[in-house]
């Protein structure tokens, strides 16, 4: 059964058909790639799943539960979190606080909790997997380090650590491998593949098709808001519509 | 050695306490009448100022929160007045009030945000003074309510504490704040303040983990007008009146430029901002007779801090506390 499944999908701003007619499915602990060239509407894709915008027509299906419209907090509880495309930290918080919050979206502590205290219990688990988690993406070392200090690559983790502390069942990142050389991509693309291990199912932008040809067990591409073409890494990379919107989009990173 | 530092810091700091708690209780001594009338209002305005800067951890700021005081202040009045009500309940129900306002204001204002938000909640807190001001029944119209009871004299061990007196008004006054802050200090100390933070440096990332911000923005205003709403039930049951114009824009920026002056980063910043601006404003303004220069006052004083301490006093308490530390180890 699929994870998340996207039909019609249609977003508009004003005349632009920023997403248009998208539909896809996303199949249960994969990594799936959505690559198209630049302002194809990937990001796009992403605000509306994720239910950052509302989609113009459209719906979206996640475990066979509709969410389409769904506010983003409530998509988040549901399972979807997603991550941003330039990096979104709490940049004044320290590393471990910012990964807590990611925790804190799933054990509520009410006013009278906080003011009798009780919370301490539940407070000392979350730590101690917010510190599992650190550990997980490599950041156990810079625990108390205030998360707008981290070096670009180190902020990219912490934001898939963020997103996971949610507990999702299906991530979003949105061009994690950015800014990365070739080293920290390897360590980042274990990660997302030990993230899938963990039962986290992923949808992947990425502009490094290295990477998402290493990694993904399915790929879609768009071009313009639209579907261009569906399938395994090979099949995409000898697509002959990929090939043109590609080159015809003057981008040559593929 | 190293086992004595903390040691010495734990008796510092239990000194500090102590040191703050003899003033607090030895500072009317101090006093001339009329000064320690001034002394109730700051302890009131120390509940509002801490109170604002709990809807501040949200990164929200309102112009109408004195309003939130307001309906404290009439909730309270009306409570006592027309129901009978004991007054510390009255006090509680004005609290009560405020938030309820508070709750049912929050709805459109968190529709908006940063300046929108700051202009709605403007609007929002004519719209209440205008209605005190419509409504002679039951708000007693431009004029206000008057003849507030005070708060119940009592006995003690034999004497008899009347509230009409500056000193065990400034007493009672004291104990509420103390219990205000310390509230809103566990609040703001727990993962739900915590999240207040969350709230401000980062809405979307924290509504994309599933943080329901405007639920919790929501909170935060209910909350802090709650405890305004006990600020202005203090003051009705001391001055024993209440009207739509105490609670205009000018004390809104009057409220304003304490948090501003003192900082909104800690607890205290707020506080600080208060005492020490009203200390120079009666003890400078006053003496020199410069009354009615008071907003002029208030308004260059507000552009300087932003301009040359925009951090607040607050931030001149840390350098402080080291030095004083090390003053204290070099005479020990
Ligand atoms: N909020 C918005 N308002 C108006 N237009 C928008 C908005 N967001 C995106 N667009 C437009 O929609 C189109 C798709 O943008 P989107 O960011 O989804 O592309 P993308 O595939 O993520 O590109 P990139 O690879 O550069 O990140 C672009 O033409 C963009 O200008
Ligand atoms: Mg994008």
């Amino acid at each position: 059964m699929s994870i998340l499944e996207v039909r019609d999908l249609t977003m508009r701003f004003g005349g632009l058909h920023a997403v248009d007619g998208l539909g896809f499915s996303v199949a249960k602990d994969s990594i799936h790639g959505l690559i198209g060239p630049n302002g194809a509407g990937k990001t796009t894709t992403f605000n509306v799943i994720s239910g950052f915008y509302r989609p113009t027509s459209g719906r979206i299906f996640h475990e066979g539960v509709e969410i389409s419209g769904l506010p983003m907090e409530k998509v988040a509880d549901l399972g979807i979190v997603r991550t941003f495309q330039h990096a979104t930290l709490f940049r004044e918080l320290s590393v471990l606080e910012n990964v807590l919050i990611g925790c804190y979206s799933r054990r509520r502590t009410g006013l009278m909790d906080a003011i009798f205290g009780r919370w301490h219990k539940q407070d000392a688990l979350l730590r101690e997997e917010a510190e599992e988690l650190l550990e997980f993406f490599g950041l156990a070392e810079r625990a108390d380090f205030p998360a707008g200090n981290l070096p670009h690559g180190l902020q990219r983790a912490l934001g898939m650590a963020i997103a996971s502390a949610a507990r999702p069942s299906l991530m979003l990142l949105d061009e994690p491998f950015t800014g990365m050389n070739a080293e920290e991509t390897l360590v980042m693309m274990d990660l997302t593949r030990r993230l899938r291990e963990r039962g986290v199912s992923i949808l992947l932008v990425e502009h490094d098709m290295r990477a998402v040809m290493g990694l993904c067990d399915c790929i879609t591409v768009m071009n313009f808001g639209k579907l261009l073409a569906q399938g395994s890494p090979d099949e995409i990379r000898s697509h002959p519509e990929v090939i043109k919107a590609y080159l015809g989009g003057g981008h040559t990173e593929a | 050695m190293l086992a004595i530092v903390p040691e010495a810091a734990r008796f510092r700091y239990l000194l500090a306490w102590t040191a703050l708690a003899v003033l607090l209780c030895a500072l009317p001594l101090f006093l001339s009448y009329s000064q320690k009338e001034i002394l109730v209002f700051t302890t009131i305005n120390v509940i509002l100022v801490v109170s604002y800067r709990h809807l501040t951890l949200t990164g929200e700021w309102s112009l109408g929160h004195v309003v939130m005081m307001g309906c404290g202040a009439y909730g309270s009045a009306l409570a006592s007045k027309q129901l009978g009500l004991a007054v510390p309940l009255s006090m509680l129900t004005g609290g009560v009030c405020a938030a309820l306002v508070g709750w049912l204001l929050s709805y459109p204002l968190f529709r908006m945000k940063g300046f929108y938000f700051l202009i709605g909640s403007f609007a929002a807190g004519e719209v209440i003074r205008l209605l005190w001001k419509r409504f002679r029944d039951p708000f007693g119209g431009p004029k206000g309510l008057k003849r507030v009871p005070g708060l119940e004299e009592f006995e003690f061990a034999g004497l008899r504490i009347d509230f009409f007196d500056p000193v065990p008004y400034y007493f009672f006054s004291l104990a509420v704040a103390i219990v205000c802050i310390w509230l809103l200090w566990r609040i703001e100390r727990s993962p739900l303040g915590w999240s207040y933070h969350a709230v401000h440096w980062g809405d979307d990332l924290a509504r994309s983990v599933g943080i329901p911000t405007r639920r919790l923005r929501r909170r935060a205003m209910v909350t802090a007008s709650f405890f305004a709403g006990i600020s202005g039930a203090l003051l009705v049951h001391y001055v024993g009146t209440v009207n739509p114009s105490r609670f205009n824009v000018e004390e809104m920026v009057y409220v304003l430029t304490w948090a501003i002056v003192g900082g909104v980063a800690t607890l205290y910043g707020p506080i600080l901002g208060v005492v020490s601006l009203t200390i120079v404003n009666e003890i400078i303004l006053r003496e020199f007779g410069l009354d009615q220069w008071r907003p002029l006052f208030y308004g260059a004083l507000l552009i300087a801090s932003v301009l040359f301490l925009p951090k607040g006093l607050e931030s001149l308490v840390a350098p402080a506390r080291s030095m004083l530390s090390r003053l204290w180890t070099r005479s020990a």
